[in-house]
């Protein structure tokens, strides 16, 4: 009778008042709105405005597909570099009691507060050319500052706290107690850590790896500084870029803008099909405790 | 097997959570490591299963020194305060993990592990679950099936950390008779860790009663019952 009124009055106590909710819902999607598709549409409409040919063509040439080639294989070792390391560290920093642990990560921390300009920076003054290390390294024809070996190393330091930030809160929460249940019925350091550990901060990773990922293809600072702009060998594609819109060519610079933006997005979109792929062993494994 | 705790001490920086303590525990006996928070027992039961370090002190195992034995080489079977059931695998792959995780040389062959689990879920009365994950059970199934995964590796000793701690009054009853039934037919030297004054008298041959890192008394149910060696005995058992 009075049921059905009564229960259209209840609200629950977390929900906000019908207008406060459609202002907060109306506010975040116009910011993201202006501040996500906005440029991306602007991207993709300035690459495509001389038509998809253009667009192709502007991005046939030695300079860029050296830069594609380049920002691809730095991304190859950087990235599995600081999965290595982020593990590490995070295992190092959960699994340990040692003093200097909040140190520690405050240094994990380090390359989100640095500016990158800063890190390059850093970089050339100890490899640099006019170094002692520097002048050595080239004698022995490894060179470090203007070439590859620099952009892989600015960009690992870049993209170092990734990985390790996104698996920090998980193996805290996660406890020891799986591995050590693991090592008591006999499993071995790395069994236990392939078979227990690592299913068990396997979307973090995966979450971790794709930020670093998208982090290190499109990183523009301290690769800038690095790498000298050598047109065709030392240019990523973040600064090659630059340099196109420098130059006026501007169907260029937003084809190859473009092709940056949609590696991300293919990224992304990696990551939503392997989670809906695995949701239900994802909840099987999250529900428990 | 026989254990001997030989003088074991274990400090946590300025905390004592062990002073020197010795404990004789005869082979196939199933002995209560009982008293209040913060005794001490979860760290004497770890050294036990080689989890943890003592400060000072030897484990003697039939008589053998085993303090500088790994967990791996303990062969202890250990169940947790909250089972620590892999959560990414079935009933089934948890409890053969413990064998698959084996060497290749001393790997049973598939068909043996199927044949072994299958039997271990018989033992602990819940057949036919071993395709569900531990989220899909219930806590008194997730006890048992911890204790059938430590039972797999066909273990020298069984080591459990509260097993009955997080569960209701009846399951309760019901698993401790479980348990009970298991260690008379297995004949494995069992340790539990309670600070339940009722379980440890029911269930135990030794009750070990403890206190801030130190044993208070060591005996038979009746025994402590008839005759608390300390105030605090008496005072804990409600005697
Ligand atoms: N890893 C550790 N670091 C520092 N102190 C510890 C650690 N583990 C245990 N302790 C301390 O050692 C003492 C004994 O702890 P223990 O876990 O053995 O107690 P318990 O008898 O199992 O208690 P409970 O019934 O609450 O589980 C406590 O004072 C505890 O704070
Ligand atoms: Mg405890």
């Amino acid at each position: 009778m009075s049921d059905a009124t009564n229960l259209r009055a209840f609200r629950a106590p977390t929900d906000e008042a019908p207008l406060a909710r459609w202002l907060l819902i109306g506010f975040a999607a116009l910011a993201l709105a202006i501040l996500v598709f906005a440029p991306l549409i602007v991207i993709f409409a300035e690459a495509l405005s001389k038509g998809w040919s253009a667009a192709l063509s502007s991005l046939n040439n030695r300079d860029a597909l050296a830069a594609i080639r380049l920002t691809l294989l730095v991304a190859a070792i950087a990235v599995p570099v600081n999965v290595v390391f982020g593990i590490a560290a995070a295992w190092f920093i959960t699994r340990f009691d040692f003093r200097g642990k909040a140190f520690l990560i405050t240094l994990i921390d380090l390359p989100f507060s640095v500016s990158p300009v800063v890190a390059g920076l850093c970089i050339v003054l100890l490899f640099g050319a006019n170094t002692v290390i520097g002048s050595w390294l080239v004698a022995m024809g490894f060179p470090i500052v203007f070439a590859l070996p620099g952009i892989v190393l600015a960009t690992i330091f870049v993209t170092f706290p990734f990985v390790a930030r996104e698996l920090i809160p998980v193996m805290i929460e996660q406890g020891r107690a799986e591995e050590e249940a693991a090592l008591t019925l006999g499993a071995s350091g790395w069994h236990m850590f392939f078979t227990v550990t690592l299913p068990n901060i396997r979307w973090a990773l995966l979450y971790g790896v794709l930020l670093c990922n998208a982090r290190a293809m499109g990183e523009f600072g301290a690769v800038a500084v690095v790498s000298g702009k050598i047109r065709g060998q030392t240019t990523t594609m973040p600064v090659m870029i630059e340099m196109f819109y420098n130059e006026y060519l501007s169907v260029a610079a937003f084809s190859m803008a473009a092709l940056l933006a949609f590696l991300a997005l293919v990224t992304l979109l990696l990551k939503t099909l392997l989670e809906q792929r695995h949701a239900a062993g994802l909840s099987a494994s999250r529900k428990s405790h | 097997m026989h254990i001997q705790i030989d003088e074991i001490s274990r400090d946590f920086g300025a905390t004592a959570a062990l002073t020197p303590v010795s404990l004789n525990i005869p082979s196939g006996a199933l002995v209560a490591l009982l008293g209040p928070s913060g005794s001490g027992k979860t760290t004497l039961l770890r050294i036990l299963g080689g989890l943890e370090y003592p400060s000072s002190g030897r484990v003697l195992f039939d008589g053998q020194d085993a303090t500088g034995l790994s967990v791996q080489e303990r062969r202890a079977g250990f169940v947790f305060q909250s089972y620590a059931l892999f959560r990414h695998m079935t009933v089934f792959e948890n409890i053969a993990y413990g064998l698959r995780a084996r060497p290749r040389a001393q790997r049973p062959p598939r068909p043996e592990i199927a044949r072994r689990v299958t039997k271990l879920l018989e033992l602990i009365q819940l057949p036919g679950i071993g395709d569900r994950y531990p989220s899909q059970l219930s806590g008194g199934q997730r006890q048992r099936v911890a204790l059938a995964r430590a039972l797999a590796i066909e273990p020298r000793m069984l080591l459990l950390d509260e097993p009955f701690g997080a569960l209701d009054a009846r399951v309760r009853k019901e698993l401790r008779q479980g348990l009970r039934d298991i260690h008379d037919e297995t004949g494995l030297t069992t340790v539990f860790v309670t600070h339940d004054q009722e379980e440890a008298m029911e269930l135990a041959d030794l009750v070990v009663v403890m206190s801030m890192g130190r044993i208070e008394q060591i005996g038979k149910p009746t025994d402590i019952r008839a005759r608390p060696a300390t105030e605090f005995v008496r005072g804990f058992i409600g005697a």
